[in-house]
């Protein structure tokens, strides 16, 4: 219905805004684009980035004023990446936001940059939720152990671990850990969290530091940015702080969490298990983890659902056609 | 604990077993009870037995009741208690306990799991992942949102009300069928059973196994739940006309199902076993070892008001089950 909307009011072709496209889009984004807009992408381009954006300074009508990146992406929208492209006024963004660097070279500039809000936070939040049920629960296991014909043969596959009353530590408490939280509180669980300062909306137990939410909590839940100051902010001491019958879920970046070190701890029975759905080096996934059993394992697709596609491209159409018009953006990180 | 002959110098109560006790449940029991097993009762005990105690799934007939002419109890020790002769015990006037609220929590949380898993692929895409597919074939294809989906739930006692509670904070919009429609709840009723199939993404089957509602869930009710439909099933497997859940699975006629409960217990159709759709389980939603000492709790409260005298904690009421 949406791709119906904006056909229907797309402008005539010679007074369509120029728009940067920096991520491979799916169909639906990319006909709802060249629908609006005319595009620039750099994926289809043959050049090298810094040729690709000098060679977009002379675009008719006009340079492109916006781009779309990917969060998380190869391409930093860093001072070397403005000072190529001096003719951009705004950055759309997958992500919540871009990484705290990046977003300081746009505030000097006065470049506006749109998140993608909270588009994405109730599909991430129901798979955390999904996964640590079944780390706990065995979901997982058992369907492998049921559907390899054992339940007949050998018997019950061993209990799993109750939810409720189980305390959750999850670690940043934006709109991805709130929606989290919301959910594990219908469950019965105990939810505290650490954050770099404590949110007085929420009356959960803030804890200074990672460790402390480790030592007191049965599980885990990384729902964080990624940045200097979180790349491994799961690391082997926490590990050891959150125990042997501990749990780990994983739903934000796999450079949040010291890989290497979550493998030993499983392997020692350091934790009790781990829900994963992004790792270090994606889409390789250490084969250490195929055969435990006390580890569920998911392709970096929390964030991804056949609604949130859709959802997040009218959402970022949404933030381009604000940002053309003079209207404030529907979902600005910049200016805050 | 168990002794073949009725000992004087024992003053415990007598509790008949149908079939032994779990471990757990007998260390616990102890020195509280005098527990024989039924098929081992010498005449004496099986004349005085006034209750007989059933661990697990095991059948109480109308033949090993006719054998107990003081029976005036019969414990279970599970949340349905449909392998029990309710007409015989009716007919008796027999009382008949449950686990009570013991094993809610525990299924209504594997239900919730369940849901999230069929809709999200999780053990499909885990299972994908764990083969190293991700590297070689790419992306495991995209699954479907849980948030907004509209659930209906088929009885809305201890388990599908706590499942109820836990989708609505998914963000789920929650109707429910049963026998009567419950005032206290904020979530719609819905009179028929097709009706709610037809206005629901995904149908949640938490009621007890009877007369009325064997194969409630037939062609009919899959049909209209339909092609992105979801059947997810912590009740008992012959809520559901197995067959032909197979077959409507099989040819696209039902979108996916999440089972935790069979016809013929252990054996699962292993049609299933190649299905992407389906997430299976070893009826293991009630089980976690906080909700068995749960369960020895109630069965000990029930006992222990039995032999003084005192309400029972969790009564079946036999009269309405099997009423239409």
């Amino acid at each position: 219905m949406a791709s119906a909307i904006a056909a229907a009011t797309a402008p005539p072709t010679a007074a369509k805004h120029s728009v940067l496209l920096l991520r491979r889009a799916n169909d639906y984004l990319a006909a709802t684009l060249r629908a609006r807009y005319r595009v620039l992408s750099f994926y289809d381009s043959a050049a090298p980035l810094p040729a690709f954006l000098a060679a977009s300074a002379a675009a008719l009508p006009e340079p492109p004023r916006a781009a779309l990146v990917v969060g998380g992406g190869s391409i930093q929208i860093d001072a070397t990446f403005l000072d190529a492209a001096p003719y951009l006024r705004c950055v759309v963004t997958t992500a919540a936001g871009l990484d705290h660097g990046d977003l300081a070279e746009c505030a000097r500039r006065g470049v506006l940059v749109a998140g993608a809000g909270e588009v994405f936070s109730t599909d991430v939040a129901d798979h955390a939720v999904g996964l640590l049920i079944d780390v706990l629960r065995d979901v997982s296991a058992a369907d492998r152990y049921v559907r390899r014909g054992l339940w007949p043969v050998q018997g019950d596959y061993p209990l799993g671990s109750k939810l409720g009353g189980k305390r959750v530590g999850i670690i940043g408490l934006g709109s991805i850990g709130s929606s989290i939280a919301k959910r594990l509180k219908a469950l019965g669980c105990v939810i505290q969290y650490h954050s770099r300062r404590p949110k007085d909306t929420v009356s959960f137990k803030y804890f200074h530091d990672v460790i402390s939410l480790a030592t007191e909590s049965d599980a885990l839940i990384v729902a964080c940015a990624l940045n200097d100051q979180t790349r491994h902010i799961v690391n082997k001491e926490v590990l050891g702080a959150l125990g042997k019958d501990g749990v780990v879920v994983n739903i934000a970046h796999g450079g949040n969490i010291d890989e290497a070190e979550l493998i030993s701890a499983l392997r020692e029975g350091k934790i009790a298990g781990a829900g994963l759905d992004v790792f270090e080096k994606e889409p390789v996934v250490p084969a250490e983890f195929f055969s435990m059993d006390n580890v569920v394992l998911t392709g970096h697709e929390a964030v991804f659902t056949t609604e949130s596609g859709s959802d997040l491209c009218d959402l970022m159409i949404g933030n381009l056609e604000a940002f053309f018009d003079g209207r404030p953006l529907l979902t600005p990180v910049l200016p805050k | 604990m168990e002794t073949t002959a009725s000992s004087t110098a024992d003053e415990s109560p007598l509790v008949l077993l149908v079939q032994p006790l779990f471990p757990e449940f007998a260390a616990a029991l102890a020195g509280r009870y005098r527990f024989v097993l039924a098929a081992d009762a010498d005449p004496a005990a099986a004349a005085e037995a006034r209750v007989l105690l059933v661990p697990g799934l095991a059948p109480v007939t109308a033949q090993h009741l006719a054998r107990l002419p003081a029976l005036e109890l019969v414990v279970g020790t599970s949340a349905g208690v449909d392998h029990v002769d309710l007409d015989t015990c009716r007919n008796r006037g027999l009382s008949v306990t449950n686990a009570g609220p013991a094993f809610a929590v525990d299924s209504a949380d594997y239900a919730v799991g369940l849901v999230v898993a069929v809709l999200r692929r999780v053990a499909a895409a885990d299972a994908y992942v764990r083969r190293g597919r991700w590297a070689a074939d790419g992306d495991y294809p995209l699954a479907t949102k849980v948030s907004g989906k509209r659930v209906g739930i088929v009885g809305l006692g201890n388990i599908g009300s706590r499942v109820a509670r836990r989708l609505a904070a998914f963000g789920c919009a929650v109707s429910y069928h049963s026998r009567s429609p419950k005032p206290s709840s904020p979530y719609t009723f819905v009179p028929a059973l097709l009706d709610l199939a037809a206005g629901s993404d995904v149908l949640v089957l938490s009621c007890a196994l009877t007369d009325e509602t064997k194969h409630m869930v037939n062609r009919e009710v899959m049909e209209a739940l339909g092609k992105d439909g979801v059947l997810v099933n912590v009740g008992r497997g012959g809520l559901v006309d197995e067959p032909e859940l197979v077959r409507c699975l099989r040819d696209g006629v039902l979108g996916g199902a999440g089972l935790d409960v069979y016809a013929n217990e252990p054996a699962v159709p292993p049609e299933l076993f190649g299905m992407d759709n389906v997430v299976l389980s070893d009826h293991r939603a009630v089980v976690t070892p906080e909700s068995m000492r749960g369960v020895l709790e109630v069965i000990t409260a029930n006992l222990d008001a039995f032999f003084s005298g005192r309400p029972l904690v969790s009564p079946v009421q036999l009269c309405t089950l099997n009423k239409r």
